[in-house]
């Protein structure tokens, strides 16, 4: 299994913020949490698994579900003036002209998008 | 509880005009694969059914769901911030200046303390595995110098500088340079806190370098190409390494130098008056 001690950094952090959120709203128990993760945020989901389940033990949100929203990486053609999905890296090459790209649209995302609580 | 054999559903949803796809990561055992839901007690414990349980009667609670775009910083983002905080607290430039190992980054701040750091109050922070020999270098009766020996770490963090700024005297600063650990890789990766982020390359390196390492490149302000007095002598291409730095970097502000000799150095210094006065 991969390292988690990126994601747990993250997951900590993301717990943190949830337990701020719900206690401002007076809730008891958290339900649901939803991550939206970029493909290229540098981030392995079998490890987040693994550190939400560490860092939410004794906390009012165990148990709660863990939802992950990827986000396709798509980067941009200055030439083309059009999107085009990407793997990996941090150099695109489009696919209809052949031009390098480095403009990503979207891919890195990393937050925390919503939370159910009761 | 329902924890064990988790295993994701793929569902393909389309919000805004982003496609993306949800894993719903939760366990549960086959039986209950038509679906559940979580019921929640007064007293804050929950548990779920299937539907199959409908006679099961208690009070159930409804649930908020609150939507946020909240980002997730890990440890170093986060003491990061707070280091960025301080400087522009106080008033302070800070700097990162990150290269391959020997490409200039302390010869060129030696000058820089000398010419430049005689009209601006700066300070510095130098990052290496072992010895305070770069530490001893920068020595100058005007610029307070600290330095970190990081041991095994290959790259500076956010909390070392945290640390760093304990060490030495900040009163009056304007520039504060942190001098990284010679490393194109891994410094790409942590922010310490810094609003310049300067990345040298050298004349004694290879005009392909920045394709190499993108990330680094990717991630400057500011890319200084030094050596710029050898270049001939060793056959390298500055007109190449130049069109490879704006192909990878086309965000930063390129500026040849030479510690030696002194060319650009004066444009080096502009750039960061120009940046000070932008504070």
């Amino acid at each position: 299994m991969p390292s988690p001690m990126h994601e747990l950094g993250i997951m900590e952090s993301a717990i943190n913020t949830v337990l701020e959120q719900a206690s401002l709203r007076g809730a008891k128990k958290v339900i649901r949490i939803v991550l939206r993760i970029g493909s290229l945020a540098g981030v392995e989901p079998d490890s987040l698994r693994f550190a939400f389940d560490v860092v939410t033990r004794s906390t009012i949100a165990e148990g709660a579900l863990l939802e992950i929203c990827d986000v396709p990486a798509r980067a941009y053609c200055r030439s083309c003036k059009e999107e085009f999905g990407v793997d990996s890296g941090f150099i695109f090459t489009c696919p209809t002209c052949g031009e390098l790209s480095g403009q990503l649209h979207q891919g890195k995302e990393l937050e925390l998008k919503q939370i159910e609580m009761a | 509880m329902c924890k064990d054999n988790p295993h994701p559903h793929v569902h393909e949803e389309v919000e805004e005009d982003i496609e993306y796809a949800v894993h719903v990561m939760h366990g549960h055992d086959d039986a209950h694969s038509k679906g559940h839901g979580w019921h929640v007690h007064e007293d804050g414990t929950a548990h779920c059914h299937d539907d199959s349980h409908e006679e099961h009667h208690h009070d159930e609670i409804k649930t908020r769901t609150v939507d946020l775009a909240i980002p997730l910083l890990d440890k170093n983002d986060r003491i990061a911030e707070r280091n960025r905080g301080f400087f522009r607290g106080k008033g302070i430039l800070a700097l990162n200046l990150v290269s391959s190992p020997g490409a200039g980054k302390t010869t060129l701040l030696e000058k820089t303390l000398d010419e430049f750091g005689k009209q601006v109050k700066t300070a510095v922070l130098v990052g290496d595995l072992e010895t305070d020999n770069d530490g001893r270098r920068l020595q100058r009766p005007h610029v307070s110098v600290a330095q970190i020996t990081t041991g095994s770490a290959c790259h500076l963090e956010a909390e070392m500088v945290a640390k760093g700024l304990d060490a030495i005297d900040l009163n009056g600063v304007k520039v504060l340079f942190i001098e990284n650990v010679g490393n194109l890789v891994c410094p790409a990766s942590f922010d310490l806190g810094e609003k310049l982020r300067v990345v040298l390359l050298s004349c004694t390196e290879g005009e392909d370098k920045p394709l190499k390492y993108p990330p680094i490149f990717k991630s400057a302000d500011i890319v200084l190409l030094t050596k710029v007095d050898v270049a001939d002598v060793l056959g390298f291409s500055r007109k190449l390494a130049v069109e490879n730095i704006k192909k990878i970097a086309p965000q930063a502000q390129l500026i040849e130098v030479s510690s030696r000799s002194g060319e650009g150095l004066k444009s080096w210094y502009d750039a960061i008056n120009k940046h000070l006065e932008k504070l």
